[in-house]
């Protein structure tokens, strides 16, 4: 079984990154949240590589002997997530920029429908409104004004 | 039998077309799928008779043991007709019914037949998964025929409360087969019924499924949406909700009766809701003014009878169950079939305003009158035998005091049916010489004098439409007189049940069931005979409890705590929701950590990998660290990037030089992508809300942080398998022919993650275009030869930072010391486009672009960058271009060397792509828009698509070639000069990489770049800016 004791300064740096991810992401300004998710997966990153073990060579081969390289299963997760990053960050920037071009800033609202719900509830409204709930009239009515489009015989 | 069931989805499916080409004449094509089901049974009938109906089982999903399992036996075969021929008949009906000009006839028709084909399915089929489909299916065709005339309110509600109730039953009973099939093992009803579970189980499934039975057959209390349903079109009415879907609940009590009819928890539902349902249905009848809804509640009425003969659990009883349930679906068919010919040819189905109507249409009057006949239980009718069956099977139980009540009850709904029946058909077709007079809302006042019916006008209906009715209503006459025929017909079933056996017959003495029919035809005309007086007495006695409108306040209770759940769950703020998640995950991950495992001891740790380690983390920590302190967003980015950076040397000290390669191109390009966007937000962040929200973020930021701390430390040590990729290296070798086992991993060993991953690149890349583009993205590329023929000068009206210095020698000179200010207030804060003009005329701290000077022709070009033409003045940077000019091109050989030495050496096709990202970046940043173009002339989504075709081909190359998908083929060359190559095919997979990649990159560029900038110069020239739909 290969040495899997983790490095204590590693560890410590996954809190910090992690923390201040968290901080930043709870924050309502989209490019602090965003700037919250790049130090998360950076954070999240270094954990995949202290759960593949200690550090060692590079894994390539007849560079490293065999005994000595790291893990290269976390190291391939890894690589695709930076990019992943890459894109995800491209994108809430432009999602920024766009809050920005419509609202003047790039802060993330309240969802106005969940508010309006939440508004009505408190003050015990009826937090739908679907005409067809109440009903007015009785089966007979409603009896008498259903009538089919039919052929009507020979009537006029 | 899946034939039939295929058959009829087809007809389903060219139903509209049909319906369009041929008009309302479609309805006789259409016909012909339920009439060939009814061919194919009647000619089955010996088998079935036989006890050897043909059985048909496929595997379908054998995981789960649910098989497509059908087989017809004898009351699959009874329920085949009633569906298949009722069907029909309806269909002919319909085409002669609706005029021509009627709307959503295509759909009704397509419909209707699906709905046949489903309740086909549903009575055939031996699976009770496949049984609670079928069920689920006609529920949702019966959805769409209730609601058919969508635009009436009326209409979409009954169709709304139809589906709720019925749904709800059906979800029971999906409950109550789950459980059956899991306490027996097996989900075929022929298994479950000859060896039915006993217990608990039993019990409660036996409710579940009675639940079901009863909201789709309307037995009280469920009752009521089978009324409202009578909002659908009339032929929809006789065929769902008198002939069919409703006998669904019936069929299934039949089905299950000879498994479970002794439970006494079965007895007790079915006697309850049968008895009362049978008598509850009547006496509503008889209150109703309008003809359907005579026959509905005269509908709700019968189907308690039925259920409480099949679902007694007595051979006599059952056989005349049966019996029942045929001539029911004759009679009541009929009569909504000639109810639907009254209402077409009157223009109403009032009985208060109908008179006269039997003289005028004599045929349907004598149809109607024969299927009332056989509602009422006259003999020689269908409805008589089978009565009369019933009343006897009842009388041979009824010295027991459960035995007298059903038999009391079956005698006060017959004299009700009697009743009804009566006032039903005098309603109809009779003359009448006085009438209440009628208000305009429907309601009669007694107060007013009666007085003679308001005249009516009478069309002659065409003998299509009598022809359907009639054919029923005859059928129930004939089949009466061969009542030897039915027995021997319907007992094969019967005999499922226990107990003696009964008899059908027209004759069959002087018995106490005949003197009980007397009884009921003479009171229940007494009734018909003193109809005024039993109105009037009804109108007195009002209902306590309305079912249908505890239904209402049930839905509106339910409404009113969805919003209170919504209000208090839904509060529509991110913060709020993320930072639930993430106490959620420090509740599950923090809590098993701390009650389930141990932290490593002190030899279990190390304090580093090597020394530096302790640096590069540091850095990165502190970095982020200020970077949430920072204020100035340009800081922050900065920071950020520089945190990112430390990180990749941490994976270099960790053994990963793939890793910190791709980390630091893409710190490099998130960091050029922030500035290229920050320029156009504001330089600060906003201003901080409340401080103790800060502290609250900050501890819920702290317990997330230990808890991934805490995973850690004990991820690494709660290993107990050698890890997968132990193997890695030989494998990459040997299959993937490659060195670098990262690289080998993504693009061989894991190539579907891989896939997986460039796919979400190019989604992502889509929508940033689609984010900032709010004009087509695919338009012409514009070259810079566009550029100098437009002559638009890019980054012309910019603020320039140097300008501030020139104005500030302006003011020195005493030119505009108001507008030097101007201009300085403007460096600093980038005020709005308006003060910039101001500042422009003032002539401070603009640089207004002189007209694109044109290339020299004919001549060598002299320029270092093409684009560089069509940037302001102020705004070039001729060492920028010369340099860019050196180094574009090596950087772009780089990126090729990355890519092909990436499968034995670090590199490949992500961190080659992210090279020429860089590339593509410095000459847009030294030449502007045009120059990005001239550098790149193709189009991103081109790039990507290629890109992803690319790796995804290969893997199907491998897959041609006899291989698994994406596996790799190594391929050794001897070329003369070039000497041998060792080419591996998943090197074209990392070129689909490389190229999505490049992608990516280019969107990014020509979107957050390119595009804000023609934003930026529309919003200055005073070109009102597109922002889309606010």
């Amino acid at each position: 079984m290969i040495d899997t004791s983790p490095s204590l300064t590693l560890v410590a740096v996954i809190v910090v990154l992690v923390t201040v991810g968290v901080y930043l992401m709870l924050e309502r300004s989209l490019s602090r949240v965003l700037l919250g998710i790049i130090s998360f997966s950076n954070g999240i990153n270094l954990l995949f590589l202290v759960a593949g073990g200690v550090a060692g060579g590079a894994p390539i081969i007849g560079q490293t002997p065999d005994g000595e390289m790291s893990d290269p299963l976390p190291q391939a997760m890894v690589l695709t997530a930076i990019v992943i990053t890459l894109g995800m960050t491209a994108f809430l920037l432009a999602m920024a920029y766009r809050s920005w071009q419509l609202n003047e800033h790039d802060e993330v609202q309240d969802d106005l429908e969940d508010r309006r719900v939440a508004r009505r509830a408190a003050a015990d409204l009826a937090a739908f409104e679907d005409a067809d709930v109440e009903v007015t009239t009785t089966l007979d009515e409603d009896a008498a004004g259903a009538h089919d489009e039919t052929q009507g015989g020979d009537r006029p | 039998m899946l034939l039939l069931l295929v058959a009829h989805l087809v007809v389903a499916v060219v139903a509209p077309t049909l319906l369009r080409l041929l008009g309302r004449k479609a309805f006789l094509l259409l016909a012909l799928a339920p009439a060939s089901a009814t061919v194919w049974a009647l000619s089955l009938t010996g088998e079935v008779m036989a006890g050897r109906g043909p059985v048909e089982i496929v595997e379908w999903v054998p995981a789960l043991g649910m098989e497509l399992a059908f087989r017809l036996d004898t009351l699959a075969w009874l329920m085949v007709l009633l569906v298949g021929g009722v069907g029909a008949l309806v269909l002919v009906y319909s085409s002669a019914y609706f005029s021509a000009s009627a709307g959503g006839l295509g759909r009704f028709g397509a419909v209707l037949v699906a709905f046949a084909g489903s309740m086909l399915g549903l009575v055939v089929t031996d699976d009770m998964l496949l049984l609670y489909v079928f069920w689920e299916l006609t529920t949702v065709f019966s959805y769409l025929l209730i609601g058919h005339y969508a635009d009436r309110k009326a209409s979409r509600r009954a169709a709304m409360q139809a589906i709720i109730l019925t749904t709800a039953g059906g979800l029971a009973m999906l409950g109550g087969v789950v459980l059956l099939g899991d306490a027996t093992g097996t989900y075929r009803i022929s298994e479950v019924v000859a060896d039915p579970p006993t217990g608990l189980v039993a019990g409660v499934s036996v409710v579940l499924l009675l639940v079901g039975a009863a909201t789709k057959s309307a037995l009280v209390p469920l009752h009521f949406w089978l009324p409202a349903a009578m909002a659908a079109p009339t032929p929809v009415s006789a065929y769902l909700h008198a002939a069919a879907m409703v006998k669904a609940g019936v069929y299934l009590v039949a089905r299950f009766a000879p498994g479970f009819g002794d439970l006494g928890i079965w007895r007790g539902i079915v006697i309850a809701l049968g008895c009362s349902t049978l008598v509850h249905g009547g006496y509503r009848a008889l209150r109703q003014n309008d003809l359907k809804l005579i026959l509905a509640f005269g509908t709700v009425s019968q189907l308690g009878l039925l259920v409480l003969l099949v679902g007694l659990g007595t051979r006599a009883a059952a056989l005349a169950g049966l019996a029942m349930l045929g001539a029911h679906a004759m009679f009541k068919a009929a009569l909504f079939l000639t109810v639907g010919v009254v209402d077409a040819a009157t223009g109403t189905r009032d009985l208060r305003r109908l008179t006269g109507v039997g003289r005028t249409l004599p045929i349907t009057a004598a149809v109607g009158a024969l299927a009332t006949a056989s509602m009422i239980g006259l003999p020689p009718f269908a409805g008589y035998v089978a009565k009369e069956a019933a009343l006897e099977a009842f009388w041979h139980d009824g010295s027991t005091l459960v035995g007298a009540v059903v038999i009391g009850a079956m005698v006060v709904g017959s004299i009700l049916t009697v009743a009804y029946g009566l006032r039903f058909w005098w309603g109809a077709f009779g003359s009448k010489r006085c009438v209440p007079a009628i208000a305009p809302d429907g309601t009669t006042d007694p107060s007013q004098p009666w007085g003679p019916p308001e005249p009516l006008e009478v069309g002659k209906p065409s003998l299509v439409l009598v022809g359907p009715a009639a054919v029923l209503a005859v059928l129930g006459l004939a089949a009466a007189l061969v009542p030897q025929l039915g027995e021997n017909l319907l007992a094969p079933h019967a005999d499922t049940y226990p107990g003696d056996p009964g008899h059908l017959a027209l004759w069959a003495g002087l018995t106490p069931a005949l003197a009980l029919t007397g009884v009921i035809l003479v009171v229940g005309t007494l009734l018909f005979v003193r109809r005024v007086h039993v109105e009037r007495w009804q109108s007195r006695v009002s209902v306590p409890l309305d079912a249908d409108r505890v239904y209402r306040r049930t839905m509106r209770r339910l409404d009113e705590f969805a919003g209170v759940v919504t209000a208090r769950t839904q509060r529509g703020s991110l913060p709020l929701y993320l930072g639930t998640i993430l106490l959620v995950f420090v509740a599950l991950g923090g809590g098993a950590l701390v009650a389930g495992t141990t932290l490593p001891t002190a030899d279990g740790v190390r304090l580093w990998d090597t020394p530096v380690q302790l640096l590069a983390g540091g850095l990165a920590a502190v970095a982020m660290i200020l970077a949430a302190r920072a204020r100035r967003r340009l800081k922050a980015v900065v920071l950020a990037g520089i945190s990112g950076y430390a990180v990749a040397a941490l994976y270099l000290l960790h053994g990963g030089p793939d890793l910190a390669l791709t980390q630091v191109l893409v710190e490099t390009i998130t960091l050029v992508v922030f500035v290229l966007v920050l320029r156009r937000l504001p330089a600060y962040f906003s201003v901080r809300p409340l401080a103790t929200s800060r502290w609250v973020r900050l501890g819920v930021a702290s317990l997330v942080g230990l808890t991934v701390g805490g995973l850690a430390l004990i991820i690494p040590g709660a290993r107990i398998h050698a890890p997968v990729s132990v193997d890695f290296a030989e494998e990459a070798y040997v299959y993937g022919g490659g060195k670098n086992i990262v690289n080998v991993t993504l693009v061989d060993i894991r190539a579907w993650d891989t896939m997986g991953e460039i796919s979400v690149l190019l989604v992502a890349a889509t929508g940033i275009a689609s984010l900032i583009f709010l004009r087509r993205r695919g338009g012409p590329l514009l070259r810079t030869q566009d550029a100098v023929e437009s002559g638009s000068v890019v980054w012309g009206n910019i603020p320039d930072v140097m300008g501030v210095l020139r104005s500030h020698n302006a003011a020195a000179a005493g030119v505009s010391s108001a507008a030097a200010e101007a201009a300085v207030d403007f460096a600093q804060a980038e005020a709005d486009a308006e003060a910039a003009g101001a500042a422009a005329r003032g002539d401070a701290g603009y640089v207004a672009g002189p007209p694109i000077p044109r290339a020299p022709h004919g001549g060598r070009q002299r320029e270092w960058l093409a684009g560089g033409r069509t940037l302001a003045p102020g705004r070039r940077s001729i060492i920028f271009e010369i340099v860019t000019r050196l180094l574009f091109h090596s950087m772009i050989l780089f990126a090729v060397f990355l890519l092909f030495s990436g499968h034995n050496a670090p590199g490949g096709g992500f961190a080659a792509g992210l090279v020429v990202g860089i590339a593509l970046i410095v000459r847009y940043l030294a030449g502007g828009r045009y120059e990005l173009s001239e550098a790149a002339p193709v189009h991103p989504g081109l790039l990507l698509g290629m890109g992803l075709f690319l790796s995804a081909g290969v893997g199907l190359i491998a897959l041609l070639a006899g291989g698994s998908m994406l596996q790799s083929v190594i391929i050794d060359l001897t070329v003369p000069v070039l000497g041998e190559i060792h080419l591996v095919t998943s090197l074209f997979f990392d070129i689909g990489v490389f190229l999505v990649v490049i992608g990516l990159a280019l969107d990014i560029l020509r979107s957050l770049g390119a595009e804000i900038d023609r934003h930026g110069e529309e919003a200055l020239e005073g070109v009102p800016e597109e922002v889309g739909s606010r």
